[in-house]
């Protein structure tokens, strides 16, 4: 048996006296795609959050290719470097055009000379669709353009873990789209993802394993077909009616 | 259409308060424009007058608007004041790099960097507690009268000194205020990508939270550029020192006046930019976000 990607053994987090994450444990092996579903307040985030090392863990461990990343000594920036993260919202750098929002983890963190770097960022813009934003500044982009970008910035220091926090849930409907076929061509690719997501439909399509978090715990996880299907806690059932209800599945 | 020409009216008066409402067309912009104008010429023609014809003109004019003694003081005050405009704009970028200096170190997180935040935060607190002249003094006579081998004993050195310690504290504080203006988010993204604290600090938040304070840290020139003089306690022949010692030796103050021109020439034009740039980046702002 190989090393998963990403592995959670155990992981507690409160915040205050809020318990946000309770006892979580998570396999995700390599090339896998996994989709975290639950309501808003469930712990998604702060899960995705947690694996970035953006928050500290209370209990636990985090490993990622079976090393401990929440050790204590552990270099959290270049643990940040190997994965990529994307969040709801866009979080572009606004005084930055597109290019140098791209371009400036490569040239600033891994020492890529600027040339090279910017060459790799038209091939990725290129590759997405966004050649003729190149030098564009963020507030002249659709919501749809600014995640993309966002989207590629997060792969410009090829990492080989991507983290996706509801990257569509702040975008008009008619730009959901193109967002999720990113994330359908990095699968392609064979990119691991761990992706929060209200979108049901898609978590069904690309996901290899989806869990169910409630109150901070992943109730239930297993193959798309399962969890969608043949749901087996009542939270979960209760969860999938609410959003079968809302038409969103 | 009735409470159109009713307003008109009464715009069509002496008018001394400007137009009642904001000016909607072009017309009414220039006509606002024309008021404006009128009105502040009326103003000034009265108060003139009034000065002018008081009975206590003829000694002010001889005490301050003497053309004499102007003529007589200005190239001494001149003088001074082209070290005042080289004490500010020397103190003033040693002010700006080191004030950011503090802020930054003021804005690191993590226990960690506990001590270097202390150090800030006291730093700042005791300068910003102490009076500028005390400072001044404290510096200026205190430190070359310790006669300490290698420091330097010259007066102008350390009351710039003491210039630059106490503007920074202040500075550092405006620049802290537009650091905590920028969105964590942004904080978060910069640390997602690898970035450490400090490549997040000077590359993606502190050239935004500058772009925030620059209305703050441009009032901050004026009033540096008037407290250069402060030096003057300290003996050293600026402007004002000039001014002074001209008065002293012939009990006429028009010297002052002459001083107060030339710092009027530089401080104006600079808080007219200011209020300028202030109001084009809001209107930016609202467009941006409409
Ligand atoms: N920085 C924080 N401080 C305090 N509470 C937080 C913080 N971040 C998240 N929470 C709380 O943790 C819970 C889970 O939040 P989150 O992880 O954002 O859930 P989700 O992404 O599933 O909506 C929520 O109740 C939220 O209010
Ligand atoms: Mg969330």
């Amino acid at each position: 048996m190989t090393t998963p990607k990403l592995e959670l053994r155990g992981v507690w987090k409160a915040f205050g006296d809020k318990e946000v994450l309770r006892d979580v444990g998570l396999v995700v092996d390599h090339h896998d795609v996994v989709c975290m579903i639950g309501s808003s307040g469930s712990g998604k985030s702060t899960l995705l959050k947690c694996v970035n090392l953006l928050v500290p863990i209370d209990d636990g461990t985090i490993l990622l290719d079976g090393a401990d990343i929440t050790a204590s000594g552990v270099n959290q920036n270049r643990v940040r470097e190997a994965m990529g993260i994307v969040f709801q919202s866009f979080n572009l750098f606004p005084h930055m055009n597109v290019l140098d929002n791209i371009t400036l983890s490569p040239r600033k963190v891994h020492g890529v000379p600027r040339a090279d770097a910017e060459e790799k960022a038209k091939g990725l813009l290129e590759r997405f669709g966004l050649s003729e934003k190149v030098v564009e500044y963020p507030d002249r982009l659709s919501g749809g353009e600014q995640q993309r970008v966002a989207v590629i910035r997060a792969l410009a220091t090829e990492p080989d873990l991507m983290l996706f926090d509801e990257v569509t849930s702040a975008l008009d409907p008619e730009l959901v789209a193109e967002v999720l076929d990113v994330i359908r061509g990095l699968k392609d690719v064979g990119m691991t993802m761990v992706i929060a997501t209200h979108e049901m439909g898609f978590a069904r399509d690309v996901a290899d394993q989806v869990c169910f978090l409630d109150q901070g715990r992943i109730l239930e996880h297993g193959p798309p077909k399962q969890i969608f299907s043949t749901p087996q806690e009542p939270r979960t059932q209760q969860f999938l009616q609410r959003i079968i209800d809302a038409g969103r599945l | 259409m009735n409470d159109r020409s009713s307003l008109d009216e009464f715009d069509g008066g002496p008018g001394l308060l400007g137009p009642p409402h904001a000016p909607r067309g072009r017309e009414e912009g220039t006509r606002a424009a024309l008021i404006a104008f009128a009105s502040t010429v009326i103003f000034i023609v009265v108060a003139l007058w009034a000065i002018l014809t008081s009975n206590a003109w003829p000694a002010v004019q001889k005490q301050f608007f003497n053309w004499d003694h102007f003529v007589a003081v200005f190239p001494e005050v001149l003088g001074g004041f082209w070290l005042d405009i080289k004490m500010f704009l020397f103190a003033e970028v040693v002010i700006l790099a080191f004030s950011l200096m503090i802020a930054m170190i003021r804005s690191l997180r993590g226990p960690a960097f506990f001590p270097l935040r202390a150090l800030a935060i006291i730093f700042i607190d005791l300068i910003r507690g102490i009076p500028v002249i005390l400072l001044i003094l404290l510096l200026g006579f205190g430190v070359p009268a310790l006669q300490l081998p290698g420091v330097p004993k010259s007066a102008l050195f350390w009351g710039l000194t003491a210039l630059i310690i106490s503007y920074s504290a202040y500075t550092a504080e405006v620049y802290r205020a537009g650091i905590e203006s920028v969105h964590e988010s942004q904080r978060m993204s910069a640390r997602s990508l690898g970035l450490t604290q400090g490549q997040a600090l000077r590359y993606v938040i502190v050239p935004q939270a500058i772009r925030n304070v620059i209305p703050a840290l441009l009032n901050g020139f004026v009033s540096l550029q008037k407290d250069v003089a402060l030096v003057l306690i300290l003996g050293i022949r600026e402007a004002v020192r000039e001014a002074d010692i001209y008065a002293a030796s012939t009990f006429n103050y028009t010297g002052y006046i002459a001083a107060a021109l030339l710092f009027l020439l530089v401080s104006v034009p600079v808080a007219r930019f200011t209020d300028w740039y202030t109001d084009r980046d809001r209107r930016k702002k609202q467009s941006v976000s409409t």
